[in-house]
């Protein structure tokens, strides 16, 4: 049968009706849904509110005033003193920079190395369940556990690493040797976070998109950064922004390895060692709420740039 | 087909790397608890000799079985009521329309980019001041707060998947809103929530820094923390082989856990995060 | 059992848009009604304020005379058979089709009873035990209506049922639910976007269109008596040819076609005061002029014109001509054609001829019009200027009468008897537009044929 009837055609889910779309009256059922809502929903809520609302207010508070916690009858306002203090003492700029290396350097390499595994872990038809087993060990692994690992085997004494590499480095007596450490431990153990994410991505692109770039005559790079890459930007943001805040907020490695020694320090690790280690109750909160606005500006920017980006990328 | 079987050679091959890569670090701290002695400075990558020697020394470690004890039960008690706060939580924030919804998905978000470390340090000093310092209530409810919104995000993508029309059969079947989430929403959501339950579990047994920054004995302190803590069998033996055969008991829940549910962990890693 | 009666019912959403707007529809006890219509027209929301899933804005819903707006979906006794079925993937077919008394402590024995009548009436009792992801997709259809008849139900409301179907076992269960609904001659609503269905099934069918109900009435009254230009579009496939036609002095219109002369009482009272008007007229009150009587001849009028596709199916033909009209017009009718969710491209005539005829693409022909068949809209407002709603009320009576028997037909039938799902294998393809009309009666004479 040629001929058209005309609304079989007829897109038949449209028809349910949008459940955002609320009416201004509230009915009997509106009104109970509300309340079951907020049965369900207000446990969590009150324990995510309770043991974070007000920590940050806390801190926030304690941020203001010069307290340490052996001598509280000292304490005394201070307004933005704590903060003055931090952002004009060098040794805080030289921890931010670390951070930041550590942050860059790692998410570039994961990124890199965990599209890698995506790639093999999309298209290997064999070992294909037994390289997702094997990935997510590294993932569930206890980040100590990892440090551990990672530090024996660079130890002079008794790591296998400087006689492969037939060297007698002392990894552990620089800044920048001991940051590759940490890097290589953090690395490893977050890769496969970031690879999963990006086989995620992977798996939603169509083969036929990869066939049709094949039959217009693309090569593999061409498919890879002219098909694959743009058809799976949102995935790619998640990875990254995921990551990048992760890894801003490093701390167990760090502790771990070095506890802060020859200048490898992070800003998490400041914040701890201000508050835990020396009771300095405000300027360690100071830190943390700095800490704290560093991210959020990072997670802004990434939403924001990404957002332009797709933005671009419907103008064209 | 010469070229894709080519292909495949190549991809086997990057399969094999991969499990190399994603292995060698366990393998070598596995090696690391079997050297005895001095043999831990052998600066090979395999004992000289196999010696159980080190797993004796941390089971008879009060520190670490206490730890241990601290650590599985804390994790566990903590994952089980996370994931049914989440997945009530998780059920209303997919399913029903109520004010202040954005603003519950708004302060899970908030937790997850908000620095632990941030949070840590007031709740040091709240907990000193009302006494859940060094305790496992103090442990557990931090817990809570950071390993819910990842099982929310988790649990509500299930709930997502879950037609609407499951739940409209079972009103128009006679149900009430509460028996049509128990009966039908549940049994359907089961796989979610077991999900949600193993990435709860691996977030909260990998804690580091509520563990060094709210514990101060064996009272409470959960193994990771334990750790960074132990100091060998005296004062003087080294602790690296123990460390590493502390590290091995710890490991081992993991890895069976992902042996046993790759798939779900895989599946709820990324529905949660590309989807939530 | 029970009747429905929807008074003003009106549904707005938050940006104040009716999806609904000041429906009223009796329906009487063991009527089967259809809601029709393109999508967005608001029939699905109208029957998920019937069941309760959708909260009304205004007007009153009355079931058994009482009115029930406020009640919760539960507490309303109506079943409801889903668009995906909505069957619970978790439990056997046995449990789905037992959910409804489970909820409602039903005892075992009388549970188990009643799962297994239903069984044997929808034939699933190999199935009881798998799981529905196991079935196929007809399978899964009957176990949702035996989710729905178990329960003994005050109305059957269901949700364009067979659009996940394929085409031929569409034909197959949209027999089975005409018997079903005969047999346990229970109320039942029926949305669909589908006017075969809506043809084949309703007693009544309730054309929609942006939330208004344009009309509702029998399938043939629908189809021979329609009240405006948009069910007049919307019911028959191929639809109705809408053409310009200018009123000209000599008791002819002026169309794209040549000089139509007009016929009846009707047609003639029509163009008072008009001076352009909407033609509307069915392919098959065309024919090739070389094959018809010359008596029968007189009645129409003969124009010749070039074919431009012809397509032959068999049992008839179809040609295609395509015609010129203002741009006024033209997107007039695109419009129109965009409101019947269609997407006819170009203004063309689809006329339907013996399948015998010689007519061939590419060639001009002599095509009869049969005049008396020619309805004439009013291009402003749509409205139908030669109903006759005498007539027409004259073809939903008989239909009503036609529904009166066949129940008590089908009551004095035995239930569980195995009802053979030959005969329906037709499917949707074949009731085209020639028998369109008939395909209500002839659906009738099947399901007779059946029973004897």
């Amino acid at each position: 049968m040629s001929t058209t009837i005309p609304a079989a055609s007829a897109e038949v889910r449209a028809q349910v009706p949008d459940r955002s779309g609320k009416k201004p009256g509230i009915t009997d059922r509106a009104r109970k849904e509300r309340t079951l809502g907020w049965m369900l929903a207000g446990p969590a809520f009150f324990v995510m509110l309770l043991t974070t609302g007000y920590p940050v207010l806390n801190a926030i508070w304690y941020s203001l005033f010069d307290f340490r916690l052996t001598d509280p009858d000292g304490r005394s306002f201070v307004g933005l003193g704590n903060y003055i203090t931090i952002l004009t003492d060098g040794l805080f700029w030289r921890q931010f920079g670390v951070t930041a290396a550590i942050t860059i350097v790692t998410v570039v390499i994961e990124f890199v190395l965990g599209f890698a595994l995506a790639l093999v872990m999309h298209r290997a038809l064999f070992l294909r369940k037994s390289v997702r087993t094997a990935i997510l060990v590294p993932y569930g692994i206890i980040t100590v556990v990892s440090a551990y690992a990672w530090q024996y085997a660079f130890t002079p004494a008794y790591g296998f690493v400087n006689p492969l590499l037939g060297t007698d480095r002392d990894w552990f007596g620089g800044t920048v040797p001991s940051l590759v450490v940490i890097c290589l431990s953090e690395i490893w153990k977050t890769t496969p976070f970031m690879s999963l994410l990006l086989l995620a991505g992977l798996a939603q692109i169509p083969n036929d998109y990869l066939e049709a770039a094949k039959v217009d005559g693309a090569t593999a790079w061409q498919r890879f950064s002219k098909v694959i890459v743009p058809n799976m930007k949102a995935a790619i943001m998640v990875a990254l922004l995921f990551r990048t805040l992760d890894a801003f907020r490093i701390f167990d490695n760090v502790f771990i390895m070095t506890a802060g020694a020859n200048g490898t320090e992070t800003l998490s690790f400041l914040a701890y060692r201000q508050t835990i280690t020396r009771v300095m109750i405000g300027l360690g909160s100071a830190v943390s709420v700095i800490l704290a606005i560093l991210v959020v500006l990072i997670a802004v920017l990434f939403v924001k740039g990404f957002k332009t980006n797709l933005a671009q990328q419907k103008g064209a | 087909m010469n070229t894709s079987r080519k292909g495949q050679v190549g991809w086997i091959i990057g399969a094999i790397l991969i499990m190399f890569y994603a292995l060698l670090p366990v393998a070598w701290i596995l090696s690391l608890s079997f050297k005895a002695g001095d043999d831990i400075n052998n600066q090979k990558f395999w004992p000289t000799n196999w010696s159980f020697e080190n797993y004796d020394i941390v089971f008879s470690s009060d520190l670490f079985t206490t730890a241990l004890r601290n650590s599985v039960g804390i994790s566990l008690i903590a994952t089980f009521i996370s994931v049914v706060l989440a997945m009530l939580a998780a059920y209303a924030v997919a399913r029903l329309e109520f004010p202040g919804k954005s603003l519950i998905l708004g302060v899970a978000l908030a937790i997850t980019v908000f620095p632990i470390i941030a949070i840590a340090t007031p709740l040091f000093n709240l907990w000193r001041t009302i006494g859940l310092y060094d305790t496992w209530l103090g442990l557990i409810i931090p817990y809570l707060s950071f390993s819910l919104p990842l099982s929310i995000y988790v649990l509500s993508a299930f709930f997502r998947e879950i037609p609407w029309e499951m739940e409209q059969a079972a009103q128009v079947d006679g149900a009430t809103a509460w028996q049509a989430f128990r009966k039908v929403i549940v049994p359907l959501a089961a796989p979610g929530v077991f999900t949600a339950a193993i990435l709860t579990f691996f977030a909260i047994w990998n804690d580091f820094i509520f563990g060094i920054t709210l514990t101060s004995s064996e009272a409470a302190r959960p193994v990771p923390a334990a750790l960074a803590f132990f100091s060998g069998a005296s004062q003087f033996a080294q602790p690296t082989a123990p460390i590493a055969a502390a590290s091995v008991v710890v490991t081992i829940p993991v890895i069976i856990l992902v042996l046993a549910f790759q798939q779900k962990i895989v599946a709820g890693l990324t529905n949660g995060a590309v989807k939530g | 059992m029970a009747a429905i009666e929807m008074k003003h019912i009106i549904k707005k959403y938050g940006d104040g848009f009716p999806a609904v707007n000041d429906v009223s529809i009796d329906i009487a006890d063991g009527e089967f009604v259809i809601l029709v219509g393109p999508s967005g027209c608001g029939k699905s929301t109208l029957l998920r304020m019937i069941v309760g899933l959708e909260d009304i804005t205004d007007g009153d819903m009355i079931i058994n005379g009482q009115r029930v707006n406020e009640k919760a979906p539960r507490d309303r006794n109506l079943s409801m058979v889903f668009q995906n079925y909505a069957l619970y993937p978790h439990l056997t077919v046995y449990e789905n089709i037992a959910f409804p008394l489970r909820l409602s402590k039903t005892p075992d024995a009388d549970i188990d009873k009643r799962v297994r009548e239903a069984s044997t009436l929808l034939e699933l009792d190999d199935h009881l035990e798998r799981k529905p992801a196991n079935l196929s997709g007809g399978q899964r259809q009957r176990v949702a209506m035996g989710r729905a008849i178990v329960r003994q139900a005050d109305a059957f409301l269901f949700d364009e049922p067979l659009s996940n179907l394929d085409a031929k076992l569409r034909g197959q269960m949209r027999t089975e639910i005409s018997r079903l609904q005969r047999r346990l001659g229970i109320t039942t609503v029926y949305v669909t976007h589908d006017q075969t269905e809506a043809m084949t099934l309703g007693d009544r069918v309730a054309v929609m269109k942006k939330g208004i109900l344009q009309q509702i009435a029998s399938p043939r009254e629908l189809y021979e008596q329609p009240v405006n230009l948009f069910v007049a579009g919307f019911i028959g496939s191929p639809p109705m040819n809408f053409l310009p036609a200018e009123v000209r002095g000599d008791g002819k219109l002026q169309t794209p076609l040549g000089p139509i002369a007009l016929t009846t009482d009707l047609q003639r009272q029509a163009v008072q005061g008009h001076d352009v008007l909407l033609m509307g007229v069915r392919p098959e009150a065309f024919e090739d002029a070389k094959l018809v009587d010359p008596d029968k001849r007189d009645k129409g009028d003969v124009f010749n014109a070039q074919v431009d596709v012809t397509e032959w199916l068999g049992n008839e033909q179809y040609a295609y001509i395509p015609f010129e009209a203002s741009a006024e017009i033209r997107d007039q009718l695109r419009d129109l054609s965009r409101e019947l969710d269609s997407d006819q491209l170009r203004t063309q005539l689809i006329i339907a001829i013996d399948s015998t005829s010689r007519i061939r693409a590419g060639r001009t022909a002599d095509i009869w019009v049969d005049t008396r068949r020619m309805h004439l809209f009013d291009p402003k407002t749509g409205v139908n200027l030669t109903r006759d709603e005498q007539a027409g009320a004259r073809l939903t009576a008989e239909v009503e009468e036609e529904r009166r028997e066949e129940m008590e037909e089908a009551r004095n039938m035995p239930l569980g008897e195995a009802p053979d799902v030959q005969g329906s294998s037709s499917g949707d393809g074949s009731v085209g537009a020639r028998d369109g009309a008939g395909s209500r009666s002839s659906g009738t004479q099947e399901a007779g044929s059946r029973r004897v």
